[in-house]
């Protein structure tokens, strides 16, 4: 097992990384766009509305999505570059 | 045909689907019961993780939340599915590898100490209880107003096809049931959005008919309805709202409440591998996706139309005459749950804003007080009414809402009665009990919740509302910090966990009761429950994000003045965080 300890720990924080880019797009969309941001979007209008509307009411499920499948298709990558995936 | 028929045929025939698939799925073993054998395939889990998730809440009351709120209440479509982001990312993978049955067993063994698996035993079933009235009752509802019968009778038939199909099934006909249920419950939600869709922009997908124009003004519906319910005295629907903070707080506190919630958890221990439970958070958010993009188009047009119904020849000319009512109000009025009174006795029903900014307009007008209130719960059941579609659409709906709703029951029946037979008797008290011996406690521990449930749903406490509340604010406060320490620090030991969930469940339970009374009893609170009153302006229902945070703070402190956890302990943590062995360390 000490032979794997470093590729482990790069693992790891080749994980951390993504998980916490892809928590700053989770919470920029939902927290940032949908509410703080709202104002600042308000010149952009989107059907009768503008976009921080938008998104508080589809544009940031959508994202989620988007990143869920994402973390999941970067993370079997990684999985495999280091050797830890399951066979 | 009558309506009754048709109704009957279409409960009924979902009812015996259900039932078949019980027979078809029988238990043979505690892995059977716990995880369904464990070898689910991701997309299969997604759909299940679909109707475990969508409740009565999502399908028959949320829509209404934002028809009545508008943009205010957008939190519930972002709280309820952000979640699935942590859910993916923070917690599914590394309990899928840790490859055992229940959440408490987690925390159990990752603190090493019996109680704090007891703690997170005991937080599980006070927020799966208070969550499964809810179900119950909207289950009765259902059965009231579609099946004509009692809603107590409704509840047992209820209860009575849960029973077979999870007691018999446990996991593995719970998962099976779940992926029917959750078909006929989206099939149930979309159809009659699609019509109105069409009725009202001519566009087929209501999520994209939502933002484009209203056929019959040439305005984009968003601002037809703004300039409909403005004339009335009412807010802009698209309003932004001006306390921010406690909007982010309350969105936060659901994402989180969410992803810590055991019956959604455990549904991410079925499945085969690390990488499928990656998947499967990604599947199961776009099939609630289907009915949360739709929810918010249903919510707009639906106020729409209740106002043009009650104002057909625009807001500036006379409502209708009570005498010319729909036939959709008609039936409703019978529940109840639309009440009419005419209060300036001129044969008209007056839908306003009793506001104090809209007294001068409502009297010029000779209008004496708002004169229709319609319960908000009604708006998706009533939806095929309103657009005149045809016989079996509301019959579907009928079939869609119970599904919606004993599916998430039996999602969290399964979560109370696997924490009693593994986690209190095989954990606690009967280490030596055989798997015969376990499935058949988990069997009865099922039984036994089912009847309390039944008994629960039929017999709401006062406090049923509110209490959804207090389920999110204890898996936000006690249950997902605990988990998610577990997996991302070696540090933090048993004395940090326990310190953190009881101090970060504490914390917010003494909140909610300060404003909501203790124990929810009436007149015990200290405070009244007024924005004006709320620290900072934190609503109660937004607190569980700030307890959460309590618990983090807590748990770090408390590890790391006292001594590391043991050296084995910290090899668990490691070997959760990589993939490789999931398929046999499940095998136990």
């Amino acid at each position: 097992m000490s032979g794997h300890s470093y590729d482990a720990e790069q693992y790891w924080k080749a994980n951390l990384r993504l998980i916490f880019g892809s928590l700053i797009v989770w919470a920029l969309v939902s927290y940032g766009f949908a509410i703080l941001l709202r104002p600042m979007l308000a010149g952009i209008s989107v059907g009768g509305t503008d976009l921080g509307f938008w998104f508080a009411q589809q544009g940031s499920i959508l994202a989620f999505i988007v990143l869920i499948f994402h973390y999941a298709w970067r993370m079997n990558k990684i999985d495999e570059k280091f050797g830890v995936h399951e066979e | 045909m009558s309506q009754f028929a048709i109704n009957l045929l279409f409960v009924g025939g979902s009812f015996l689907l259900y039932i078949g698939i019980a027979i078809w799925a029988k238990a043979g073993s505690t892995k059977d019961f716990y995880v369904a054998g464990g070898g689910v395939h991701p997309i299969t889990n997604g759909a299940a993780i679909g109707a475990d998730w969508m409740s009565a809440a999502s399908f028959i009351s949320m829509a209404g939340l934002i028809a009545a709120g508008g943009y205010a209440n957008s939190t519930f479509l972002m709280g309820w599915t952000g979640g699935y982001v942590l859910l993916a990312m923070l917690l599914a993978p590394y309990l899928r590898k840790f490859g055992k049955f229940t959440v408490p067993e987690f925390i159990g063994d990752r603190y090493y100490s019996s109680n704090a698996r007891l703690v997170a035993v005991i937080c599980l079933i006070v927020a799966s209880v208070t969550y499964v009235i809810g179900q119950m009752a909207g289950a009765g509802v259902a059965f009231s107003r579609f099946l004509e019968v009692d809603a107590t009778t409704g509840l047992i038939i209820a209860a009575v096809v849960v029973f077979m199909y999870a007691v018999l099934g446990g996991m593995k006909g719970i998962t099976y049931t779940q992926v029917a249920q959750y078909c006929v419950l989206i099939v149930a939600y979309t159809i009659p959005a699609v019509f109105i869709s069409l009725q009202l922009t001519g566009n087929p997908i209501p999520g994209l008919g939502m933002f484009s124009t209203h056929t019959e003004s040439g305005m984009p519906l968003l601002a037809k309805l703004n300039q409909v319910i403005t004339d009335l005295g009412f807010n802009e629907y698209t309003a932004d709202v001006d306390n921010k903070l406690n909007m982010v707080l309350f969105t936060l506190s659901l994402m989180i409440g969410t992803a810590g919630l055991p019956h959604v958890i455990i549904r991410f221990f079925t499945v085969p591998k690390v990488a499928d439970a990656r998947w499967s958070g990604g599947w199961a958010l776009v099939f609630i996706a289907l009915l949360y993009l739709t929810a918010p188009a249903v919510a707009s047009m639906a106020r729409l139309n209740l106002m043009t119904t009650i104002y057909p020849d625009g807001t500036a000319a006379a409502p209708i005459e009570y005498e010319a009512r729909p036939n959709w109000v008609k039936e409703w009025e019978v529940t109840g749950l639309i009440k009419f009174e005419d209060k300036n006795e001129d044969g008209r029903i007056q839908l306003y804003n009793d506001s104090e900014a809209f007294k001068a307009e409502a009297e010029s007008r000779g209008w004496n007080g708002n004169e229709l209130t319609v319960n908000r719960d009604i708006l998706v059941l009533a939806n095929p009414e309103i657009a005149n579609l045809p016989g079996w659409v509301i019959g579907l709906i009928a079939a869609g809402g119970l599904a919606a709703a004993l599916s998430t029951a039996a999602g969290l029946l399964l979560a109370i009665s696997s924490a009693v037979s593994h986690d209190l008797i095989k954990g606690r008290f009967n280490p030596e009990i055989s798997d015969k011996g376990e499935l058949m406690a988990a069997r009865i521990s099922m039984g036994v919740a089912i009847v309390v449930a039944t008994y629960l749903g039929a017999n709401p406490p006062g406090f049923a509302a509110q209490v959804v509340a207090l389920a999110f604010g204890i898996a936000a406060a006690s249950l997902f910090p605990a988990l998610m320490m577990g997996i991302f620090s070696k540090r933090v030991n048993n004395k940090g966990a326990i310190a953190g969930m009881l101090s970060g469940l504490i914390f917010t339970l003494v909140y909610i009761f300060v404003y909501k009374g203790w124990f929810f009893i009436p007149g015990t609170n200290n405070l009244a429950d007024t924005p004006a009153n709320w620290v900072l302006g934190i609503s109660p229902l937004s607190i569980g994000a700030i307890g959460a945070i309590v618990n983090f703070a807590v748990a770090f402190v408390v590890s790391n003045a006292t001594e590391e956890p043991p050296v084995e302990i910290q090899e668990l943590v490691e070997s959760v965080r990589y993939p490789r062995g999931a398929g046999q360390a499940s095998d136990h």
